[in-house]
């Protein structure tokens, strides 16, 4: 173990660990190169890897998702930038016509190893169209890995498991916890993996909180406020929204047979919805009290911060749904 | 030229400079300011020189860094501002920010965050009038760098096939935020991509008002002739990073002293007014202290405004509907 390192760090190390690793693996996006990533998380990779392996693309998001997709057929392993996941949308028809389906539309004939790497979520007064975080829209698609971790142990760990998978991972990072001290924590120095598949992060017996991503803070948070009244939730997070492995979940379910899900991107048709069809689906005879979702709510994002912030998910906000379900 | 139309271009050109110093200010120092905001300065004179071009009712349509735009086609300087600080006063009620101003009534269909994105959208300006036969135009702005992006091949090709109304007005900047033109784009010229869809192209010194206006007077009467679209290629430099935090290590000194302390825009204009038109000093001192004062009453305005009520959230997620639903 190291010293405590950020989200945005683990993701750093990790793309650093692959490269060293394996010369398959290269980083193509926009200003990911001299400027270093809009986020500044392949600073310094130009210098050490060099201008084969780092490479910066015209603003050209179709060519950008295509062209890696092709690349990744063709035996590399690309690790492909949208500046954020916004701009994704502009390659949009290459990740969910050719990325997520070459493997079965073509028998498994062909691998597809690419990593669409995707900075996203709101709260920071970007205005409507740079503040979405659409990551359903991407996890509607078998055959497209979408996945978003939510600590700088999972980040690292799934980030490797996302370039040395053979099948096409969008891997969503939600900048909000980019750099948030809280989060920080130490990693293994060793080589390790995580997998793609929910647990329970925080153990509770009041009402079973489901959630992932940037979810995860603003749930702890809530918890450790909870705690303090005497109600201890219980927080799964479910690392993968495509496939969605919801095991962990149910169990958790079945103990404390209350539940609620807790995603920042837009309620319907939302990742609260999915995980609540199946929880009834499976777990039918333990629902004491109605499931519910705390998310964005149907609106676009406005640009004035005090609006903006009505419309996303808070403390207050989960602590109040759970309460409801008590 | 008409002295008074000179005074009325260096008044605009010179109110965007200051308005925009003022923002950088207020982002920084003062937090009233926030999300992205890509500043205008050293561009001035193509967004006044084109605008001073066009008729009434000609479209304009821009991309994310439309401050100048804005105030160009008459946007009142409170209005920008308070749009801004996220106020219910903004040209777009606070709802926009920076990127995304717009006023329906000087037919400025804003700013846009996607690259490329609002290409498509001009083009669909300049069908409509097609269709309807009028004679407007459509002046449709866009960074070099956003020549790149599908949204650009696909706007210029359907144009070229429909002979739509249309002035693609290239800013080329040189730089799409650190990446220089010539590293993104295979064909660095931009009048030379456009011939690609058989569209005429000239390339103007986007650092001259006389010359950008000049040039837009004939591309639209172009346009107007039925001679189909158009592109301009404004040869221009962004004096400020990309937006603010950018510290543009990717370019020298030398190169922006080059620009500003040879080519300034206002500079130049202000040179021709007292020296070719013989305008007094004075006259140019008065507008700059009016412009301070303007600049002065768009913060005080925008800071006293309100935000806008929490129960106005969920308006026009929709547009209202007009037309009443109504059978044959
Ligand atoms: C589709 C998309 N990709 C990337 C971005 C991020 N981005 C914003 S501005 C910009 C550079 C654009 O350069 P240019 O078109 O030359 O315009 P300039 O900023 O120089 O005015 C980039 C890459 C974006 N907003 N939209
Ligand atoms: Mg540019």
């Amino acid at each position: 173990m190291g010293k405590p390192i950020s989200y945005r760090e683990a993701i750093t190390n990790a793309l650093a660990e692959e490269m060293r690793r394996d010369d398959r693996v290269f980083i193509m996006g926009e200003e990911v190169a001299d400027w270093g990533g809009t986020y500044a998380v392949t600073k310094g990779f130009l210098e050490e890897f060099g201008p084969r392996r780092v490479r910066d693309t015209p603003i050209a998001e179709m060519a950008i998702a295509g062209a890696a997709t092709g690349a990744a057929m063709a035996g590399l392993r690309p690790v492909a930038e949208f500046m954020t996941i916004n701009f994704a949308f502009v390659g949009y028809d290459q990740i969910v016509n050719h990325a997520a389906k070459v493997s079965y539309m073509f028998n498994g004939m062909f691998k597809c190893p690419v990593v669409f790497r995707c900075p996203g979520g709101g709260g920071k007064q970007l205005g409507a169209t740079h503040s979405h975080t659409p990551d359903i829209v991407f996890a509607h698609y078998p055959g497209l890995k979408v996945v978003c971790p939510s600590t700088p142990y999972d980040a690292k760990g799934m980030m490797k498991h996302a370039i040395r998978d053979d099948g096409p991972v969008l891997f969503i990072e939600p900048v909000p916890i980019y750099t948030t001290p809280k989060l920080k924590e130490e990693v293994p120095e060793e080589d390790y993996i995580v997998p793609f598949a929910s647990h329970v992060k925080r153990e509770g017996d009041a009402c079973t909180v489901i959630t992932y991503g940037e979810g995860w803070l603003t749930c702890k948070q809530a918890a450790d406020e909870l705690a303090k009244e005497g109600i201890n939730i219980e927080i799964v997070d479910l690392r993968s929204l495509q496939p969605l492995e919801l095991t962990a979940a149910i169990e958790s379910f079945k103990k404390t047979n209350r539940a609620v899900v807790v995603e920042f991107g837009h309620g319907h048709y939302g990742v609260g919805s999915e995980v609540i069809a199946q929880l009834q689906e499976k777990a039918f005879d333990y629902i004491d009290s109605p499931i519910l979702r705390v998310a964005q709510d149907q609106v676009p994002p406005p640009y004035s911060g005090a609006l903006e912030k009505m419309a996303l998910p808070d403390v207050p906000k989960v602590i109040a749904a759970v309460k409801e379900t008590l | 030229m008409d002295k008074s139309v000179l005074l009325d271009w260096y008044h605009t050109m010179v109110l965007i400079r200051r308005f925009e110093e003022r923002c950088d200010h207020l982002y920084k120092f003062e937090g009233s300011i926030k999300g992205f905001l890509h500043l205008y300065i050293g561009q001035e004179a193509v967004a006044v020189g084109t605008i001073a071009a066009r008729e009434e009712g000609d479209h304009v349509i821009t991309a994310y860094r439309d401050h100048g735009h804005a105030l160009a086609v008459g946007c009142h300087p409170n209005h920008v501002m308070a749009e801004l600080m996220g106020k219910a006063t903004g040209v777009s009620g606070g709802r926009g920010g920076s990127m995304h101003m717009a006023d329906i009534t000087k037919t400025f269909w804003g700013g846009y965050g996607i690259v490329g994105g609002q290409t498509p959208l001009g083009t669909g300006f300049a069908l409509a009038e097609k269709y309807k036969g009028t004679d407007r135009a459509t002046l449709c702005y866009m960074g070099e760098g956003s020549t790149n992006i599908g949204y650009f091949h696909e706007s210029l090709n359907m144009a070229g096939v429909w002979d739509l109304p249309i002035i693609y007005v290239i800013e080329n900047n040189k730089y799409g935020m650190g990446t220089e033109v010539s590293k993104a784009s295979a064909e660095p010229i931009m009048i030379e991509k456009v011939k690609a869809y058989r569209i005429p192209g000239e390339r103007v010194d986007g650092m001259d008002v006389f010359a950008v206006y000049e040039a837009t007077k004939q591309a639209l009467a172009r346009v107007r002739a039925g001679e189909g679209p158009q592109c301009l290629e404004m040869m221009t430099y962004r004096y400020e990073g990309h937006s603010v935090g950018d510290r543009t290590r990717y370019r020298t000194k030398e190169e922006l002293a080059l620009w500003r302390d040879e080519k300034d825009p206002i500079r130049t204009l202000q040179l021709e007014c007292t020296e070719r038109y013989g305008i007094a000093e004075s006259e140019m001192l008065a507008i700059q202290e009016q412009v301070m004062e303007e600049v002065e009453e768009s913060v005080r305005f925008a800071n006293e405004s309100p935000y806008p009520d929490p129960s106005t959230l969920y308006d026009y997620i929709y547009p209202v509907q007009e037309e009443p639903l109504t059978l044959d």
